[in-house]
């Protein structure tokens, strides 16, 4: 039991990585293939941050008191930078989905195997 | 002197010189900035490489930061040789790039060809250079995304769903990464690469390690192209501008393995990785099936370009058959073959480029009698293919000749019998281009399909020979990779010192 709801936030990261997965091998449609990518990487960030977390912990900012508990910035900090990643790689494959479409007509996987396999080899 | 700041002039002078492209708009000037930049970085890490083999390991402590604290760059034999390998493959095919590009790429879009060339440069001499972990995920993300560039600026439209392929595969490989390192990170408390390979021993959660080490397994796989999880490479390097494939062919794949080399044998150790987890018992069966089965497949294709990609799939199982071996001769040899058949493929590609540029594409079959229309673009073709085949006197050989001395030193005969077989298969592929190019007379009746052919542009030419004249340097003295291949693996072996 303890580690269900103990544990929960890793059960999110679990659920939301898998459901990311699972997007992007099942659905055909090129937007949702980079909707489950972007699922799967907002997992890591979580991943990322649930780590950093300490119990009762504030923010770290240096104060003169005694027994002040922070949660760790370093995570934070790297999954900033991550998230920048994450932007640019969907800025990237959306760029990528409308060139696709224009060349193509259709940014459905299947319909695209369609029209390569009709033409032949450059 | 400035001569401490070189490892952060490395990455930076490329990295500025990506922006400054853009701003200039004007292609000739973006090729020149990016040339200019190039050919410094190379100067810088042949530098590198010859302070660390006069004394030792460099630490470079990022923005005066110490190492636990800040980020470092670590720079030992292994790194410096590929640094040197990446910039001065870059470099050259960068100086052979402006003619081919300009066939492919439309004008007002050249300039971002090179300033995604710049970056992807950066993103690779970066993952070679860092000594912090989640450094190695930035740059990697950076050179892919470059990467996912390039290749989309390809002619057919099929170049656009190879990137896209590649983008979504290789997102998920480097998330992978990431995983990994942040489980590291939860077991251990560092980034710092040395730190790592300290605490990874000791730490309390052994289970979080094996996660990590896991996670990054797969990640680095998938992003090598190691043979059941390569399904990206044959139409990424088939439908990218011809230059963009044969720079990557020499680069890309060679960094993730290097990525591999570091984290298994000098982070988790080879103890870890080959002893405790079996890791050869994973590594060596994708390996052998790899270069045996790629090279099979390589034997059926008909357009010149994907053959060569599938080769590449089959090379890269060479060279991880060597590290799996996980002894000093087993990673000499891969190692050295890193190198050489950066080399020889860089220089097939570039080949295959000149071909493109004057016959307009790469069919085999109507390659007939390419000879008498293009015999230095043939003659390099064929000395690089005699490489990658392993003839003697050739940098092929040299690095096959090392692996398979290796697998008999384990006394893993069959490897060094599968090793031989593919080799022929390799004899088999290449030599039918050649029998094409050299023997064949066009069919009676049919128009000549190489009517009116001349030679490809003397700056096509010249970088070509450049490439195969080292490598046949390096075929005949091959002493001379072998050792510094030899202190790498040392190196490794050795852990962090």
């Amino acid at each position: 039991m303890s580690n269900l709801i103990g544990l929960y936030s890793y059960w999110i990261v679990i659920v939301l990585m898998m459901a990311g997965l699972y997007i992007m091998i099942a659905r055909y449609n090129l937007v949702k293939k980079i909707i489950g990518l972007g699922l799967f990487q907002t997992s890591i960030f979580y991943l990322y941050i649930t780590m950093g977390k300490v119990d009762g912990g504030t923010a770290p900012i240096l104060m003169d008191e005694p027994g002040v508990v922070y949660s760790n910035p370093l995570p934070h900090v790297l999954i900033l930078t991550a998230i920048v990643v994450g932007v640019a790689t969907t800025a990237v494959a959306l760029a990528l989905i409308v060139r696709i479409y224009e060349a193509y007509g259709t940014i459905e996987e299947d319909e695209i195997k369609v029209i390569e396999a009709a033409e032949p080899d450059a | 002197m400035t001569i401490e700041q070189l490892p952060a002039l490395q990455i930076m002078v490329t990295l500025v010189a990506a922006p400054i492209c853009v701003m200039v708009r004007n292609p000739r000037g973006a090729w020149a900035i990016a040339m200019v930049a190039n050919a410094f970085v190379f100067i810088n890490a042949i530098l590198l490489l010859n302070q660390v083999l006069d004394t030792g390991v460099i630490r470079y402590a990022l923005g005066g930061w110490a190492a636990p604290t800040g980020i470092e760059y670590y720079i030992d034999a292994m790194n410096a040789a590929m640094l040197v390998l990446i910039s001065g493959i870059s470099a050259l095919v960068l100086s052979y790039a402006y003619r081919s590009v300009g066939k492919v790429v439309p004008l007002g879009k050249q300039y971002l060809f090179y300033s995604a060339w710049m970056m992807c440069v950066t993103g690779l001499m970066g993952i070679v250079i860092t000594g912090d972990a989640f450094n190695v995920f930035v740059f990697l993300e950076i050179s892919s995304l470059a990467m996912y560039t390039l290749i989309s600026f390809g002619q057919d439209k099929r170049a656009l769903t190879a990137s896209f392929r590649y983008l979504v595969l290789g997102s998920v490989g480097a998330s992978f990464i990431l995983i990994g390192i942040g489980f590291l990170y939860a077991a251990t408390g560092t980034l710092n690469m040395i730190d790592l390979a300290a605490r990874i021993p000791e730490s309390e959660s052994q289970r979080a390690v094996l996660v990590a080490f896991s996670f990054i397994t797969l990640g680095v796989l998938i992003k090598s192209a190691v043979f059941p999880l390569h399904a990206w490479l044959p139409n990424s390097y088939t439908y990218a501008p011809i230059a963009a494939t044969a720079f990557l062919a020499g680069t890309a794949t060679k960094v993730s393995l290097y990525i591999l080399l570091r984290f298994f044998f000098s982070i988790f150790g080879t103890q870890y990785s080959f002893g405790q987890h079996l890791l050869n018992g994973v590594l060596l069966p994708a390996a052998v099936a790899g270069f045996v089965l790629m090279s099979l497949v390589a034997m059926f294709q008909t357009d010149l370009r994907r053959m060569l990609a599938y080769s590449s799939v089959a090379q890269i199982g060479y060279m991880v058959a060597g590290f799996s071996l996980a002894t000093q001769a087993g990673l000499t040899a891969g190692i050295v073959h890193v190198i050489n058949h950066a080399m020889v493929k860089t220089s097939l590609f570039m080949a295959v480029g000149c071909i493109l540029y004057q016959v307009g594409h790469t069919h085999t079959p109507s390659l007939d009698n390419l000879m008498k229309k293009m015999p230095f673009t043939c003659v390099a073709f064929i000395i690089s293919g005699l490489g990658l085949i392993g003839v003697p006197l050739t940098v092929g050989f040299v690095s096959k000749f090392t692996l398979i001395e290796a697998s008999m030193e384990k006394g893993w005969w069959g490897i060094a019998a599968l090793i031989l077989i593919s080799s022929l298969m390799a004899v088999i592929y290449i030599g039918r281009v050649i029998e094409v190019m050299l023997f064949r007379k066009s069919r009676e009746g049919a128009p000549e399909s190489t009517t009116g052919m001349s030679e490809a542009p003397l700056s096509m030419l010249v970088p070509m020979y450049v490439l195969v004249i080292v490598g046949l340097y390096f075929g005949i003295n091959g002493g001379a990779t072998l050792e510094v291949a030899g202190q790498a693996a040392s190196q490794l072996l050795g852990g962090f010192r």
